[in-house]
């Protein structure tokens, strides 16, 4: 189990100080894979440092299976840091070992037997799937592929612990997917403790069954992944739930229009809430208030029973038809913005 | 055109300064590569962060580099003497040389370590490396090709430094040019010296290229 417990930073830069982290305490049961989200800025980063004691906290304790690692001598701390793993956002491969010697290094850090290392570098090598490029520099590797060596050097040492700092935010979505996948695959496998912090909400929902939320040093809630998500009340969720941007269509771009005018339609995106449903609400415009549309894009996401997201709709009915549908938006607390006319 | 014994006369030169040039390089960087290591680990935010042992140190190096090496060789020909036994000759040239070069290898290891990634030395820390070995197996590896260069820079500017110890009876290549070519006026054996320097230049140059390439993976 681990156990942050009031921990606090404050960084000094030239008369100037900032307060990184403010008093966060969050216990994590072993075994379970715990996400912290947060903006940039918001603290996590230095959060996650911290538990391993790469940033030491002003105030506070860390406490790791009954061991509290603010009170270690720096010797100590290096063996309890064996046994917790961590991948890093930019990788951090040593560019002059092969992706063999990079597995390798913790192993030589221990005084690990040859034959050992041998064994032990070649079986990680298999678990991330990189038998192949045992020989290869990291240089050669695809960004994937080098996260992938990261975690397997990061369990070399046969950790309790794997901290991830922004392991997936260098890679592209199919790639964040794949190792998201591994990482969930080393839990189930292996039993490791996972806590990961990210900005993207994708990863969360991938991967976590526990989340904690940061904004300016503070731990604003935590809770399950449903409970996180379900809370509509917290402005800081809704805007990870709801950071995509809805681009418009290149062809509309062109020829869209700042005001009205006659014979052009309105493009108006509307952002669901969990009050009415998708179905609902374009059968209404349809059925109803019998208002042609056209559904140019739609982001919708589902939780439980209740549904998030944006829509982006041309609205094609007469002008007056349109007006209904705006009011009809608004009377049910419906956000909308008129993008423009097309 | 040469007669043997001016042909003789500067290969040995030639090997005397090759020999100096080496053997005071490489002893430059037994002291120097420590100094560097030590300057770069007190720096800020490094691994022993200590501002006044930086500072001193510091200084310590910026005074010896300060110092034209014409006249570190004569200043210091009582501690050459002590050492070497003597003050004349290429083994004598060895002790100035190589106290000449080390603050300037100091340095240049200190610029090699700075361009190590910094995330190397916190993910060595989060494997729970110890500070000697994130220094053996992380640092130096890394900045391995970098100070290839450095010690190519080293060794050509210790060629330099070896022919100026030649004007003061040092032997190499300096002392023939100043003896024959700049004393006796013979354009011939200075221009033979000269040529002979630019070629032993190239050569280290080449070398140091090729290896540095060679270990290079980034």
């Amino acid at each position: 189990m681990i156990e942050i417990r009031n921990i606090s930073k404050t960084f000094h830069q030239k008369k100037q100080s900032f307060k990184a982290l403010d008093k966060v305490s969050l216990t994590i049961d072993k075994g379970d894979i715990v996400g912290i989200i947060g903006f940039s800025g918001a603290g996590k980063s230095t959060l996650i440092r911290t538990v391993n004691l790469l940033e030491r906290p002003d105030e506070g304790q860390i406490i790791i299976n009954g061991k509290d690692f603010t009170q270690l001598s720096s010797k100590q701390l290096a063996e309890e840091r064996k046994k917790i793993g961590m991948i890093f956002q930019h990788f951090n491969l040593l560019s002059s070992r092969t992706v063999f010697d990079n597995v390798a290094l913790p192993l030589e850090l221990d005084h690990t037997s040859k034959d050992e290392i041998n064994r032990k570098v070649n079986e990680l090598l298999k678990i991330v799937g990189l038998e192949d490029k045992a020989n290869d520099y990291p240089k050669s590797l695809s960004g994937g592929q080098k996260q992938r060596v990261a975690i397997a050097r990061a369990l070399a040492n046969d950790p309790h612990l794997l901290l991830c700092d922004e392991a997936t935010s260098a890679l592209d979505p199919a790639t964040t997917q794949s190792i998201l996948q591994l990482l969930r695959n080393i839990n189930q496998r292996l039993g490791i403790t996972i806590l990961l912090i990210t900005h993207e909400m994708e990863v969360i929902k991938a991967v976590c069954n526990h989340v904690a939320v940061i904004d300016k040093g503070k731990l604003l809630t935590k809770g399950t992944l449903s409970e996180i998500i379900s809370d509509k009340e917290n402005p800081i969720i809704r805007q990870f739930i709801n950071s995509d941007i809805m681009t418009l269509p290149q062809e509309f771009i062109s020829r869209l229009q700042k005001e009205p005018k006659e014979g052009l339609f309105p493009l108006v995106e509307i952002e669901l809430n969990e009050n009415i449903s998708v179905e609902q609400i374009l059968s209404t415009l349809y059925n109803q208030y019998k208002i042609p549309y056209k559904l140019l894009k739609a982001d919708v996401e589902y939780f439980g029973d209740s549904n998030f997201g944006k829509l982006l709709l041309q609205l094609q009915g007469e002008t007056e038809e349109n007006q209904q549908a705006i009011y009809y938006f608004n009377q049910n607390k419906i956000q909308n913005t008129v993008k423009g006319y097309a | 055109m040469l007669s043997d014994t001016v042909i003789a006369l500067l290969a040995k030169g030639t090997w005397e300064t090759v020999y100096m040039t080496f053997l005071s390089g490489f002893f430059g960087f037994v002291l120097g590569l420590p100094v560097g290591i030590l300057l770069f680990l007190t720096r800020k935010g490094q691994l022993l962060e200590n501002v006044a042992y930086h500072r001193g140190l510091s200084i310590l190096v910026n005074i010896f580099r300060a110092i034209p090496f014409i006249i570190l060789i004569v200043w210091m020909i009582p501690f050459t003497r002590i050492l070497a036994g003597t003050s004349i000759g290429v083994n004598a040239a060895l002790v100035p040389l190589s106290v000449g070069a080390a603050p300037f290898i100091a340095r240049l290891v200190e610029n090699s370590l700075i361009e190590v990634p910094h995330g190397l030395i916190e993910t060595a820390r989060a494997l729970g490396a110890s500070p000697l070995q994130i220094i053996r197996k992380v640092l130096l590896p890394e900045a391995l090709p970098s100070l290839i260069n450095n010690a190519t820079i080293t060794l050509i500017t210790l060629v330099g430094y070896s022919a100026m110890g030649g004007a003061v009876g040092a032997g190499g290549l300096g002392q023939v040019g100043y003896q024959y070519g700049y004393i006796g006026y013979d354009i011939v054996i200075m221009n033979t010296v000269l040529i002979l320097l630019v070629l032993l230049v190239f050569f280290i140059q080449f070398m140091g290229d090729r290896l540095s390439k060679r270990f290079d993976h980034r």
